[in-house]
């Protein structure tokens, strides 16, 4: 618990993310762009996996990992917010809800784009993997509806930190439920399995390259976010202050 | 625990949705209304009708559940009765769980007794009829519980119902999904039908914290 109220402080927040949300964006830049350079011209394209389609693989599985990791992250910030009061945590939460929604969209316009010629349709009903991610692109806006609606931010905190948590919960009874519809078209997982990667080395490492500069960026742009909002509050209280004449 | 309590919120939910309205006829009337709607709209092929049938019902029944959702909490959060509920002994998430069930008894299981007139509408097989009735009875179950999470949620909101839509349509896409799968499969006891009986059970469990915690936000 001292780590947890370590980095509760705002002002030691805005310190680190001061000098280290930079490196985060640097770092990703240059991960992210070695990642599409390997992934347009340097591998040979796979035929199995519709040809030269599969290069849009270094977006889309970032951005299918991203997606699901960003919900996790944010039910866990509304978690610490709502047990611990820690105003740092329901900022985060707040940041990661837009951003996880972009990658979630990017994840499904990338699989709309590879599934086309490949399984010869923008969308398949009835297929595990993309109903999952589309549900999920539903509770980020769920949740960021409800935010915005809220009058008051406390209100905002609370409300929203309740759905993320019942979210959660609700999580592996969609993963359960939509995998019962028994998926053909989209493969089975190949990088993270029991046997270990199933994936050859020579697209696997592109492959995590490209998922650890978009895990940068996501990181550096939640950090932007959150500084954001914290000069947002502060200058808020500051005109209240000022406004009562203090 | 003492059961009155619960039993009087259940009453006065039951009491609530005649004085304020037409009692079960809105809903009834709505959900027939949004079953007749999509014959006009897809055509009036039988064997198209026939296919489609079932699930246009678990359609209706969920967005039926959605709109009568709105009033369930905030009548008793603007004449301040839920601050007396939260003053009594009983556990917030009681009154929320037993307020859902009464608003179920009065906007979700009379529309599941409707399915059988509604569905020799939609060409369905008339001997599937009670059984299907009874899995939309179940079905709705989930769906107005997790609609109060969000009626909960967005009770302090002016005109919230929007609102409540989004908040509560991801949780009820395991049920569609169960219940869909229960239909086709078409017996009591299949593994479908087990699941959506378990999704309604999961409901059950999660939803009333969630709800107890939502009143007392909206409360504060």
């Amino acid at each position: 618990m001292g780590m947890l109220s370590y980095f509760a402080n705002p002002a030691r927040f805005m310190r680190l993310s001061n000098w280290l949300a930079p490196v985060f964006y640097t770092a990703s830049a240059v991960l992210i762009v070695y990642g599409v350079w390997q992934g347009l011209w340097a591998v040979p394209k796979d035929e199995v996996q519709g040809g030269d389609i599969m290069r849009v693989m270094f977006i889309h599985v970032p951005g299918a990992y991203i997606s699901m990791a960003a919900y996790g992250a944010m039910a866990v910030s509304a978690f610490i917010w709502y047990v611990w009061r820690h105003e740092l945590a329901d900022v985060a939460a707040k940041s990661i809800a837009p951003l996880g929604a972009g990658w979630t969209i990017i994840c499904l316009s990338t699989g709309s784009i590879w599934g086309k010629p490949t399984f010869n349709t923008w969308w398949q009903w009835g297929d595990a993997r993309m109903m999952s991610v589309l549900f999920l692109l539903f509770l980020y806006l769920g949740y960021m509806a409800l935010r915005a609606a809220m009058d008051t931010r406390q209100k905002a905190a609370r409300a929203s930190a309740i759905l993320a948590m019942v979210g959660i919960l609700n999580l592996p009874l969609i993963k359960f439920s939509v995998d019962i519809f028994s998926s053909t078209l989209h493969q089975g997982a190949s990088v993270i399995t029991m046997e270990g990667p199933k994936m050859s080395a020579v697209y696997l490492w592109p492959l995590g390259l490209s998922a650890l500069g978009h895990t940068f960026l996501f990181g550096a742009m939640v950090m932007t976010l959150m500084r954001a909002e914290i000069r947002t509050r502060r200058a808020g209280a500051l005109r209240a202050q000022h406004l009562a004449g203090s | 625990m003492n059961a009155r309590p619960v039993l009087s919120a259940f009453r006065q939910a039951l009491q609530e949705a005649w004085a304020g309205g037409a009692g079960i006829f809105l809903p009834a009337t709505f959900f027939a209304g949004a079953a007749v709607l999509v014959p006009l709209g897809v055509g009036v092929d039988n064997a198209l009708l026939r296919s489609i049938g079932p699930g246009i019902l678990w359609v209706a029944l969920a967005l039926s559940s959605l709109v009568t959702m709105e009033r369930l909490f905030q009548a008793d959060l603007e004449d301040g009765a839920l601050d007396l509920w939260l003053q009594t002994d009983l556990p917030i998430s009681a009154y929320a769980a037993a307020k859902t069930l009464a608003h179920w008894c009065v906007a979700g299981l009379p529309l599941a007794l409707m399915t059988p007139v509604l569905g020799i509408l939609l060409q369905i097989e008339p001997a599937k009829l009670p059984m299907f009735a009874a899995g939309y009875a179940i079905g709705g179950i989930a769906f107005f519980f997790w609609g109060g999470v969000g009626a909960a949620l967005s009770a302090s909101v002016r005109r919230g119902g929007l609102l409540i839509a989004l908040i509560a349509l991801p949780f009820f896409f395991p049920t569609a999904i169960f219940g869909a799968r229960a239909l086709q499969a078409g017996t009591a006891t299949s593994p479908e039908a087990l699941y959506l009986i378990a999704s309604a059970l999961f409901s059950l469990s999660v939803a009333p914290f969630a709800m107890g915690a939502a009143l007392r936000l909206a409360a504060d």
